[in-house]
C-alpha cells in the first residue's frame, strides 16, 4: 500500500447530494456525523463545497431535474473521487423505478464505488459500507 | 547565508512551525470532539489531510477569473506565514541573529495570509467567494486595529521598546506583563483578535461551510488548498506563541521549562478553541462593532492604565 492511497484513504471529505429524497436517508447521514456514531475518528469530515470532496454520497430517487445537477455536481469535483450510493432509491429506483419522472439510479448517470442499501439504511450500515470501500480499494 | 536559509526552512521557519502547527490543529480538533462528547480524529489526522489534498487530489482552475493569481495567493499565504513565524520564533527560542524582532514587521507580515485568502477569493470568480472575501475584508478592517492597540500597549509597557527581544528579556527579569489590570486587559483583546485573524468560529462568517459553501476557499482543490490548510497550521502555532511572547513572559529554556513554556501556548490555543466550541457564528456588522467600540475600547483603557504604571 503507497504512502499516497494511505492519506487518501485516512481523510476522507464527504459531500453529500440529496436527490429528491424523502428525507429518510439524509438523516441517517447526518446521524452518522454525531457523537454516538462520529465519523471524525476515521478523518471523515462533511465539506461545504464539492471541490473539496474526496467521496460523494448520493441518496434519494434521481429524477429528471437531478440528473443534469448530479452530472454538473460530479464533473465539478476533483478528480479522484468515490461515489457511494445510499438507500434503496440511490442503489435501484425503490419504489419509484417505474415512476415518469424517474431517470435511473445513479449507477446509470455516474459511475458507483459503493451501494449502500436499505429503507433507510442505519447509521452503522452507511460507516460499513464506506468502510468496506476504504478496504477495497 | 545558509543558516539564513535553515533559518527559514528548518528549524523556526517552515518544517518545524508546519509540524508543530499540525499538531496543535489536531489538539483543537480533539478538544473539539472532546466538548462535543465524540472521540475525535487519530493524531496524524492534520498531515494525513495536508498528504492527500497535495499529493492525490487533482487541481481545478477556474473558467472565468484569473488563474496565475488564484494559484499565487496560497504560495503568498504561506511565505507570509513562514516569514512572520521565523520573526516571532527567534527571539522566543533566543537565537541572536541581526534582526532583533521589530513588532510592526511582525505585525505587517502577520496581515499577508489574510490578504492573500482575499486575493484568491476574488481572482477565483465564484460568486460566493467574492461574498466571503468581502467578509474577511471588512474584518480585516475590523480587528487590525484592535491587534494594532494591543501591540501598541505592550510597547507602552515595555517603557517605549519595539523589539521582541526585550519585551521578552524585560518580562523575564520583572514579572510577566500580565500580571497587572492593563496586561489582563490587553490579553483579553488580543485572544479576540486572534480569534478573527485565525478566522476561528464566531469570527469565521468569510469561510462559513453551512452559509456560502466554505466561502473564500470554495473553489481551492488538490494542492493549492493544501498550502492554505498549511498556511493555518502554522498561524494556529505562531498567534498563540506571539501572545505568550507579549505578555506572558516568552520561553526559558532551561531543563523543565521547556514544558512549561509548551503548556503555556497549548494553554492559549485551549482558550481559542474553548470560544470557539461555546458561540455561534455572528454577523459581520456585529463582528465590526464588537471590535471597533468594545475591544477598542478595552485596549485604549489598557494603554491608559499601562501609562499610569497598572
Amino acid at each position: 500500500m503507497g504512502f499516497k492511497s494511505f492519506c487518501f484513504k485516512k481523510s476522507l471529505w464527504v459531500f453529500h447530494f440529496g436527490g429528491a429524497s424523502c428525507n429518510n436517508c439524509d438523516i441517517e447521514i447526518l446521524d452518522c456525523l454525531t457523537p454516538r456514531y462520529d465519523l471524525e475518528r476515521f478523518g471523515i469530515l462533511l465539506v461545504g463545497s464539492v471541490r473539496h470532496a474526496d467521496v460523494l454520497l448520493v441518496n434519494g430517487s434521481i429524477n429528471r431535474r437531478d440528473k443534469d445537477r448530479l452530472l454538473e455536481i460530479y464533473n465539478q469535483a476533483s478528480k479522484p473521487v468515490l461515489v457511494v450510493a445510499i438507500g434503496a432509491c440511490g442503489c435501484t429506483g425503490g419504489i419509484f423505478a417505474e415512476g415518469n419522472t424517474f431517470a435511473g439510479p445513479v449507477d446509470k448517470i455516474i459511475p458507483v464505488d459503493a451501494y449502500i442499501p436499505g429503507c433507510p439504511p442505519k447509521p452503522e450500515a452507511i460507516i460499513a459500507g464506506i468502510m468496506a470501500l476504504v478496504k477495497s480499494k | 547565508m545558509a543558516v539564513y536559509l535553515f533559518y527559514f526552512l528548518v528549524f523556526p521557519g517552515l518544517l518545524f512551525a508546519a509540524v508543530t502547527g499540525g499538531l496543535f490543529s489536531w489538539f483543537d480538533r480533539k478538544i473539539t470532539a472532546w466538548v462535543q462528547f465524540r472521540k475525535g480524529p487519530p493524531l496524524l489526522q492534520p498531515f494525513y489531510d495536508f498528504f492527500k489534498l497535495l499529493l492525490v487530489k487533482e487541481t481545478i482552475l477556474p473558467q472565468r477569473g484569473s488563474p496565475m493569481v488564484f494559484l499565487m495567493a496560497p504560495v503568498f499565504a504561506v511565505f507570509g506565514a513562514t516569514m512572520s513565524a521565523v520573526f516571532i520564533l527567534l527571539p522566543l527560542f533566543n537565537i541572536t541573529t541581526g534582526f532583533r524582532g521589530d513588532l510592526l514587521v511582525i505585525f505587517y507580515l502577520l496581515t499577508i495570509p489574510s490578504f492573500s485568502y482575499v486575493l484568491g477569493a476574488v481572482a477565483s470568480g465564484n460568486p460566493l467567494a467574492a461574498v466571503g472575501g468581502s467578509r474577511e475584508m471588512k474584518l480585516i478592517l475590523s480587528y487590525e486595529l484592535t491587534f494594532l492597540l494591543v501591540i501598541a500597549g505592550v510597547i507602552g509597557k515595555a517603557s517605549q521598546n519595539f523589539d521582541l527581544y526585550s519585551i521578552i528579556q524585560m518580562q523575564q527579569d520583572g514579572g510577566p506583563f500580565i500580571g497587572s489590570i492593563s496586561g489582563v486587559l490587553l490579553f483579553i483583546a488580543g485572544i479576540f483578535s486572534l480569534q478573527a485573524k485565525l478566522g476561528l468560529v464566531p469570527f469565521d462568517m468569510a469561510e462559513a461551510e453551512t452559509e456560502l459553501a466554505e466561502g473564500s476557499f470554495i473553489e481551492y482543490s488538490g494542492p493549492p488548498y493544501a498550502l492554505i490548510k498549511l498556511t493555518k497550521y502554522i498561524m494556529l502555532f505562531i498567534l498563540p506563541c506571539f501572545l505568550v511572547a507579549l505578555l506572558l513572559k516568552g520561553f526559558n529554556l532551561h531543563g523543565i521549562n521547556i514544558l512549561w513554556a509548551f503548556l503555556k501556548v497549548a494553554g492559549v490555543v485551549l482558550l481559542l478553541t474553548l470560544i470557539r466550541n461555546t458561540n455561534p457564528r455572528i454577523k459581520i456588522r456585529q463582528a465590526i462593532s464588537f471590535f471597533m467600540i468594545w475591544m477598542n475600547l478595552i485596549a485604549v483603557v489598557a494603554i491608559v492604565l499601562a501609562s499610569f504604571g497598572l
